[in-house]
């Protein structure tokens, strides 16, 4: 069986930042592995191990300082990656179903039996790109997964949704599936120096559309990001001023006149 | 094509408040298009849920009467039949774990550009729709080609649908196709011997503990004050609370008197857990940090200093 995990280098924002235009300055964001994706990465590197992956492939949207994060998930056991680029993507924000179209294609050449990703990525926060595919690629799927376990003779993932408020929703999807993870469906691991030595020498494909067999048409957004802004604070919260220890004093003054410690 | 269709959401025979919350928006919208209100809802007791539906504003009520609980081939394979003998050209719902599970199928099907997590919007000869990044340190507003697309609105930015309606209900039942996943049951996670939802104070512990050893500092901080210990979501995750401690909206909704965030940054879905509070307290490295947006009190500073010496005054 093999897994596809679609993976995201998501940008952070520094406490403070500057934006310039329709986007935090470069200067300002640090980028990294997207959180809901470590624990897409893990549970196909824990499917390769358990013998029920026989291969684990990373595909990602990403200029090349993308493939510092790509080397992370290699470092961490998938086998190889491909990540995607193209001057189309530089133009503006992609929609889902820009990332659709180019993922679809990926998926075309690479044939997988299951596809992992993380649910959301951080900076953007759609919630979407997993679904979307597998309704083009024809593939079932379930979303906000947070167990998971694969029969591959049965061709069935039985898996858990998250659902609000502590309810969890037991689900048997047949593959081949899209699933969407949650944090907290395993630990991710942390790379091991012989893992990071290993991912050196695994492949990164680099691919542009036409590599793909897409144009740049294929990736038009229909969305457009017309302005960023810091949200204006409603807080009427009182900052407590003063070193710890003032801040400190003064707090259990207020926590006392509530009852707290009484 | 300037109609709505907005879809309620409904878990374990009781309607969820984001349907209110999203008819709102919906109408918003209608009226911005001068379009009419559609109202679905898809499974479960549909004749009761469509008088609860029935709303100052909606215009009429779709009750399909497939299935008992969300299955998203249900309500992927609803909502088609209803663009097609609508004249809905927007699909508005709610976002919430389900949303995110057939919504962005409804889009992709449909060919309709999708914005999620919408905080608000504007119609003026097309769509703009307000929606944050980066983890909410920014809001962003996004021009939507075209005139028809899909939204999903986001909880408790819109105020629920109120009054009583007169649109007319009419019942609806479609052909499913075979389905590739099967919803086989459901649990209650947690449990436990300890209800935080119970507790009249809860000292809350975030990411800014860092490691799992620091957690007996807030610990201690929690016996000083006779209070109980909850966690957001990546403590748990960690494995280093169990699941029943969770405040958020994955986790437990509580409304306690006093409600202490020590390294908590505050995310939507935790602030959806513990908004509810009377008196909330925020202690934090980071002065822009959403909890402080909703704290009554906050102490700008490192919970390593702080926390100390609050234990100090309490001992």
């Amino acid at each position: 069986m093999k897994v596809l995990v679609t993976v995201k280098e998501v940008a952070e924002a520094d406490d403070d930042f500057a934006i310039e235009g329709t986007d935090i300055a470069a200067s300002d964001l640090e980028y990294d592995l997207n959180e809901w994706d470590d624990y897409a990465v893990e549970a196909a590197v824990q499917l390769a191990e358990a013998g029920v992956a026989d291969e684990v492939v990373t595909v990602t949207i990403g200029p090349e300082r993308a493939d510092e994060t790509v080397r992370m998930a290699l470092a961490k056991g998938a086998d190889r990656a491909v990540r995607v680029w193209d001057d189309a993507f530089e133009v503006g924000f992609a929609d889902v179903a820009a990332k659709v179209s180019t993922f679809e294609a990926v998926v075309e050449a690479e044939e997988p039996d299951l596809v992992l990703g993380g649910v959301q990525a951080a900076d953007t926060g759609f919630g979407a790109t997993g679904v979307a595919l597998a309704e083009r690629i024809g593939f079932e799927h379930a979303a906000v997964v947070n167990d998971l376990e694969v029969d591959a003779d049965a061709g069935i993932a039985h898996v858990r949704r998250e659902l609000e408020g502590g309810v969890e929703e037991l689900t048997d999807v047949d593959l081949p599936a899209v699933l969407t993870v949650q944090t907290g469906l395993n630990e991710p691991r942390y790379a091991s120096l012989r893992g990071i030595r290993q991912a050196q020498r695994k492949e990164i494909d680099a691919k542009d559309l036409a590599d793909l067999g897409l144009t740049p048409g294929d990736v038009e957004s229909a969305l457009e990001i017309t302005s960023m802004y810091e949200p204006e604070s409603e807080s009427d919260a009182e900052i407590i001023e003063g070193d710890a220890g003032e801040a400190a004093g003064r707090l259990a003054e207020v926590l006392r006149d509530k009852g707290v410690g009484a | 094509m300037s109609d709505v269709l907005v879809v309620s959401e409904h878990r374990r025979g009781e309607l969820r408040d984001v349907s209110y919350e999203a008819i709102t928006a919906g109408r918003e919208l209608a009226d911005a298009r001068d379009g009419d209100l559609h109202v679905a809802v898809i499974g479960g007791d549909v004749d009761g849920f469509a008088e609860d539906l029935n709303r100052e504003g909606v215009d009429a009520i779709h009750a399909v009467e497939n299935g008992e609980e969300f299955d998203h081939n249900v309500y992927q394979t609803a909502i088609a039949a209803l663009l097609d003998r609508t004249d809905a050209g927007t699909v508005v719902t709610p976002n919430s774990v389900n949303g995110l599970d057939y919504v962005p199928a409804v889009a992709e099907d449909r060919g309709l550009p999708l914005v999620t997590d919408a905080i608000g919007f504007e119609y003026d000869d097309g769509l703009t729709v307000t929606r944050e990044m980066y983890g909410s340190k920014v809001e962003t507003t996004v021009d939507v080609d075209g005139d028809r697309h899909v939204l999903t609105v986001r909880g408790g930015e819109w105020a629920p649908a109120e009054g009583v309606g007169d649109a007319p209900v009419e019942s609806v039942e479609v052909d499913l196709p075979e389905s590739g996943a099967r919803v086989t049951g459901f649990e209650e996670v947690g449990g436990g011997d300890v209800d935080i939802a119970d507790a009249d104070v809860l000292v809350s512990v975030g990411r800014g503990i860092e490691e799992e050893e620091n957690l007996e500092l807030v610990e201690e901080l929690a016996d000083a004050l006779g209070a109980t210990l909850s966690a957001s979501r990546p403590i748990v995750d960690n494995g280093w609370l169990p699941k029943n401690r969770q405040v958020g909206q994955s986790g437990k909704v509580v409304t306690p008197d006093v409600y202490i965030a020590v390294g908590i940054s505050g995310a939507v879905q935790h602030v959806a857990g513990m908004k509810g509070s009377d008196t909330i307290v925020a202690i934090n490295t980071d002065p822009n940090a959403p909890i402080f947006d909703i704290a009554d009190y906050g102490i700008v500073g490192d919970l390593f200093e702080v926390v100390p010496e609050l234990i100090d005054e309490f001992a």
